[in-house]
């Protein structure tokens, strides 16, 4: 079995047979911080049924499978929920990926399914909880329906990169992404720094 | 007969006073079912879609007839703002038309407001080819819509842009053969963050008192539209008079550092700044023409020895967005110099850093800053 903190050559799909009781571990985990989620909306005035929807849009949307790094549990690769949401561990540092050979497999990810490597680079996702320095603390409603309409970070900035399913989730309707970005501040702030994107060939250069 | 008239008369003042009452009512009555069904229509008006934007550029109210275009329409107004974004280079003019009889409201000297129906256009050149137009338009409901028509190679018609724009359009004179059009979405990017979409109209940008540092500014033709010219020409209102008798400038320590300022306004200052579509970072680029001094002071204090979010790959420790006397330790100069696609900035519309910019900024960073007195 391979280490959480080493990333898997080609595993895409590999780490995909545990889904199923990940996807029960989690389900089981989110029920149960559920109750503080509606309470803190309930302090901040924000409408509980909103705060609701978004968490249920959160968990049913695969937020979880890429933002919340996953850990090498008893019945294989399940979410760190203590972690829940913030994104590629900042001291988790990833050596550059392995060449692929020409063929079909195109795509890398790393253990805990939040740095991938690919043609655009490496991309590593983002902290989404509203810790004020390192993840969505500083962003507005608006920032975060642009970043998902525009498909560009912060809503302005470079393109998000692969694999975040930006056209998928351009279907969402406003009222839908104020719902999500009403749950994601009812998160606990994590203070993660997740590092920059990587050009192609960034890694293997600063790596020489 | 006397009784009569004295029965008859209260009487016809009665009939007289309830008929007028029955006539105010119907006037209320047809007032009230008028009002709002004019207030439905309107509403109506403004929810229906918009006509779809037109195909060819000539039917955009810019060109008055199809051709080589420069036979412009008589409202049309040309402009040029003093503070350029950088473009690759690229020759651009610019177009501004606003409805009949309509005007902006420049009371809040920093937010103008266009009216509806307001269409600007910019076109982009490079080397004596042009390429695409930009088009932006305020619709009748209040939202703005964004379009790019490509020139045919013979510049003798422009056609709209897909949604998606074009990436890598190859074409000969642009900086290494290929120039992008940008996609709508890249339009609100960059548009929609600042307070107003209309970037390079303002009272900062048009100003009379021109900043004659300004990197690749260009000298407006004796027809363009500046603060003056609109007010007189009736097409702005609500401008503070002390603004036409002092016209606005950057505050700055230096004439370098006041080119500076102003190349960071329009590079930067449409998504650095404090409106609600703000990049959400600490930086606040965007100048003020109403307090020059504060808005000069919170640029520097967003910048100088801050720490950068953006943490670059190379070794910048501290990483800090300006240090003063030391532009290779400043995020700034390092993303402004990238155009690796994760890295650089602006993040979108150039693939050619801009050497004129660049030296602009490492003179305002190396040898001002360290330097500097207050203004």
């Amino acid at each position: 079995m391979t280490s959480p903190m080493e990333p898997i050559a080609p595993i895409a799909l590999k780490a995909r047979r545990h889904r199923p009781a990940a996807a029960w571990v989690l389900m089981t985990v989110l029920a149960s911080s559920g109750v503080d989620a509606l309470a803190q909306a309930a302090q901040s005035g924000v409408s509980s049924d909103l705060v609701a929807r978004g968490k249920y849009l959160v968990s049913t949307s695969g937020c979880h499978d890429c933002h919340t790094p996953w850990k090498m549990g008893a019945k294989g690769p399940e979410p760190d929920m203590s972690r829940a949401l913030s994104g590629h561990p900042e001291s988790l540092k990833m050596p550059a990926p392995p060449r692929l050979p020409e063929g079909p497999w195109l795509v890398m990810t790393a253990a805990t399914n939040t740095a991938f490597a690919g043609p655009w680079g490496v991309s590593f996702t983002a902290n989404l909880t509203p810790e004020p320095e390192t993840g969505l603390g500083e962003w507005t409603l608006r920032n975060f329906v642009d970043t998902i309409r525009t498909g560009r970070h912060l809503g302005r900035g470079r393109e998000v990169l692969p694999p975040m399913p930006i056209l998928v989730y351009n279907n969402f309707t406003d009222s839908d992404l104020e719902a999500i970005y009403r749950y994601l501040r009812t998160m606990p702030p994590i203070r993660n720094r997740v590092p920059e994107p990587l050009a192609p060939g960034a890694l293997q250069a600063a790596n020489k | 007969m006397t009784k009569f008239r004295e029965i008859a008369q209260p009487m016809r003042m009665i009939a007289t006073i309830a008929l007028i009452v029955l006539i105010s009512a119907g006037c209320v009555i047809i007032l009230l079912a008028a009002g709002p069904a004019h207030a439905v229509r309107a509403a109506e008006e403004d929810a229906a879609p918009p006509a779809p934007l037109p195909l060819h550029l000539h039917d955009t109210g810019l060109y008055r007839a199809d051709g080589k275009g420069d036979d412009l329409y008589a409202e049309v107004m040309t402009f040029t703002p003093q503070y350029t974004l950088w473009s690759d280079g690229a020759l651009k003019r610019r177009w501004l038309r606003l409805p009949a009889g309509s005007a902006v409201d420049a009371s809040d000297p920093d937010v103008w407001r266009f009216p509806r129906g307001t269409r600007l256009w910019k076109e982009f050149s490079h080397n004596g080819r042009k390429v695409e137009t930009r088009f932006i338009e305020r619709l009748a409901n209040g939202d703005w819509r964004y379009a790019a028509y490509i020139w045919s190679e013979d510049g003798r018609n422009a056609v709209l842009a897909p949604d998606s724009g074009v990436k890598a359009l190859p074409v000969a004179q642009a900086p290494g053969g290929v120039y992008d059009i940008p996609a709508r979405a890249d339009c609100r990017a960059c548009h929609e963050g600042a307070a107003v979409p209309v970037l390079g109209a303002s009272a900062l940008q048009l100003s009379p008192a021109r900043d004659e540092l300004a990197v690749h500014g260009q000298l407006p033709s004796s027809d363009d539209a500046d603060l003056r010219r609109l007010v007189e020409r009736g097409a702005l209102r609500g401008l503070p008079a002390a603004l036409l008798d002092r016209p606005p400038q950057i505050a700055a320590a230096s004439p370098t550092e006041r080119a500076a300022l102003g190349y960071l306004h329009a590079n930067c200052g449409h998504c650095h700044n404090d409106s609600e579509g703000r990049a959400p970072v600490r930086l606040r680029l965007a100048q003020s023409a109403v307090d020059p001094q504060a808005s000069r002071e919170r640029a520097l204090a967003s910048m100088l020895q801050m720490p950068s979010r953006f943490r670059p790959a190379a070794a910048f420790d501290p990483a800090v967005v300006v240090a003063p006397g030391a532009m290779h330790r400043s995020v700034l100069g390092l993303r402004m110099a990238s155009r690796d696609a994760q890295e650089q900035m602006p993040p979108l519309g150039t693939r050619v850093p801009d050497a004129e910019g660049l030296a602009l900024i490492q003179r305002w960073i190396d040898n001002d800053l360290p330097t500097r007195k207050e203004p």
